[in-house]
């Protein structure tokens, strides 16, 4: 589709469409489906986001392995009757980050965007935006468009896997993913959108991917909430003017090149960082014991 | 994931799929899914061995559950899922899993899955790569390669001149368009394996028709696992 943000910014600039149009056309011409049969896949999607989204707010969902959950839903309560420091909006992304990754720790149904880990980000601040500033789903779709886009060029530089790349390519990828389509939906050119990316993934490098016994919720749920914190940071400033010093494609290079010089310890073998911690280990020993894998179901099973 | 000629951006925005990991989950039930139509029914009994990672953080990904759920012929995205141990033992499906080691090849999100089914039995073995996509590299014995991105045909037949051609025929007269095609046998004049990935769906009519010449041992339609 597309090798580098330069390309798909220039691309909108000369036609003069917007980013969500450019990666519609793209897609369109490749696969040789129809824009409504896409559209109305894409809107698939946005459905799904939004029933993880709910059910992670409206009750406390715990993870399959039992050590995180439920913490959307108490912070959702506590916004009822309390100012929080990062605002309405935000905080409600938060909370609705950290609900759809709780649903996939719990074996609920999310989409993955790129991945299940990340997979809070996009919905909570499309979903967030719906609500404060009134997008109807149409605009939410095109949203999911550009957002996409951004989500190939990074794989065509870089990767969107935490084993390939760490963290910064998971959460990191979703968070600029998100910013660019924010930033087109809150009105931002391609080219604020591009500066967005830019400016999402520069404050998210380097970080790992140390997940607790190899599961995706410690810290995965609250690294969902702090991608959609920094992408709100960096729509703001992209839609105030303000641009990466460092053009997109080079940040996206840059965690290209960071990822491949990351310690494999951090890169979801549950070998460092936080998995290595005392109670990290713990934790795994505790998940780990409970091997499953000599067990019998069924009727010869014996219990 | 690894660098495709194009990437859909149903590849960034999905799939949708029950948690935890699209490569411990998503990818597991879509291997369940291609065992089961392999054996070419619901399996009465299964061994489920789990390879590297698969073995290691299977559990709390739910891998375990997550192949059962595609024997029992769920999808990626269905709910039931995290409930598929207990709705397998209702069924009367009865599983045995062990750790297993598939040598050092075999990619680290591994499981080879012995099933069987009334005369029927069938060993499948096949690794989650990623993003939920698969590859089946085992059947039999056979080593083979295929997705799971394709509707496929497979075949074991003797090995013996017209085999290809006969398949071939039939899917033409269907209007079936081949993708891609792989031929492995054990030894000259012994049994071969057959696959044909397809770029439209497969009749019943036509393993049903292959399987009724005295040289095929069985032949079967896999329907593609991805959306």
């Amino acid at each position: 589709m597309f090798d580098s943000l330069a390309e798909m910014v220039a691309q909108a600039e000369n036609r003069g469409l917007p980013l969500h149009e450019i990666v519609l056309q793209a897609e369109m011409a490749h696969s040789g489906k129809p824009r409504a049969q896409l559209r109305s896949r894409m809107k698939e999607r946005l459905d799904v986001m939004r029933r993880a989204a709910d059910e992670g707010v409206s009750r406390p969902v715990m993870s399959l392995s039992g050590i995180s959950g439920g913490n959307a839903y108490r912070f959702w309560q506590w916004l009822a009757d309390h100012e929080p420091l990062t605002g309405p909006i935000l905080s409600r992304a938060v909370a609705r980050a950290m609900a759809v990754n709780e649903v996939n720790a719990g074996m609920g149904c999310i989409v993955a965007t790129p991945t299940a880990g990340s997979a809070g980000i996009l919905p909570a601040v499309l979903l967030t935006l719906q609500e404060a500033r009134g997008f109807d789903d149409e605009a939410l779709v095109d949203a999911l468009f550009t957002a996409a886009g951004i989500g190939v060029v990074i794989i065509r530089r870089a990767s969107v896997s935490g084993a390939a790349g760490g963290c910064q390519a998971e959460t990191g990828s979703a968070a600029a993913m998100a910013a660019a389509a924010a930033t087109e939906l809150l009105g931002g050119t391609p080219r604020q959108a591009a500066q967005a990316v830019a400016i999402t993934l520069k404050n998210m490098l380097g970080l790992v991917c140390d997940p607790v016994a190899g599961l995706v919720e410690v810290p995965c749920v609250k690294r969902n909430a702090a991608g959609a914190a920094q992408c709100f940071i960096a729509v703001d400033l992209a839609l105030a003017g303000v641009e990466s010093v460092i053009p997109p494609d080079e940040v996206i290079d840059a965690m290209a090149s960071i990822g491949r010089h990351m310690d494999e310890r951090f890169k979801e073998t549950a070998l460092g960082g936080l998995a290595a911690t005392p109670t990290g280990r713990r934790l795994a020993q505790i998940v780990l014991s409970a091997n499953p894998f000599t067990v019998s179901v069924g009727s010869q099973s014996t219990g | 994931m690894s660098v495709r000629h194009f990437v859909s951006v149903f590849d960034i925005i999905g799939p949708i799929m029950v948690g935890p990991s699209s490569s411990h989950t998503a990818g597991a039930v879509r291997l369940g899914l291609v065992a089961r139509a392999i054996l070419g029914e619901q399996p009465a009994e299964a061994l489920i061995e789990l390879h590297g990672s698969f073995a290691h953080t299977g559990r709390g990904h739910g891998t375990d559950r997550a192949l059962v759920a595609g024997l029992l012929g769920m999808k990626p995205a269905d709910d039931r899922i995290r409930h598929s141990l207990e709705l397998a033992a209702a069924a009367g499906m009865r599983i045995r899993f062990a750790e297993a080691d598939l040598g050092q090849d075999a990619h680290p999100n591994s499981a080879r899955l012995t099933l069987g089914a009334n005369q029927r039995r069938v060993t499948v073995e096949g690794a989650s790569i990623g993003g939920g996509m698969i590859r089946v590299t085992r059947i039999e014995g056979y080593d083979v390669l295929f997705t799971g991105e394709h509707d496929a045909l497979i075949v074991v037949a003797e090995d013996r001149p017209g085999t290809i051609h006969t398949v071939t025929g039939l899917l033409l007269a269907h209007q079936i368009n081949i993708a891609f095609s792989r031929v492995e046998r054990r030894q000259r004049g012994g049994e071969a394996i057959m696959i044909f990935e397809t770029d439209d769906p497969i009749p019943a009519l036509i393993p049903e028709t292959i399987t009724d010449f005295y040289w095929v041992r069985w032949a079967r339609h896999v329907p593609k696992v991805t959306d």
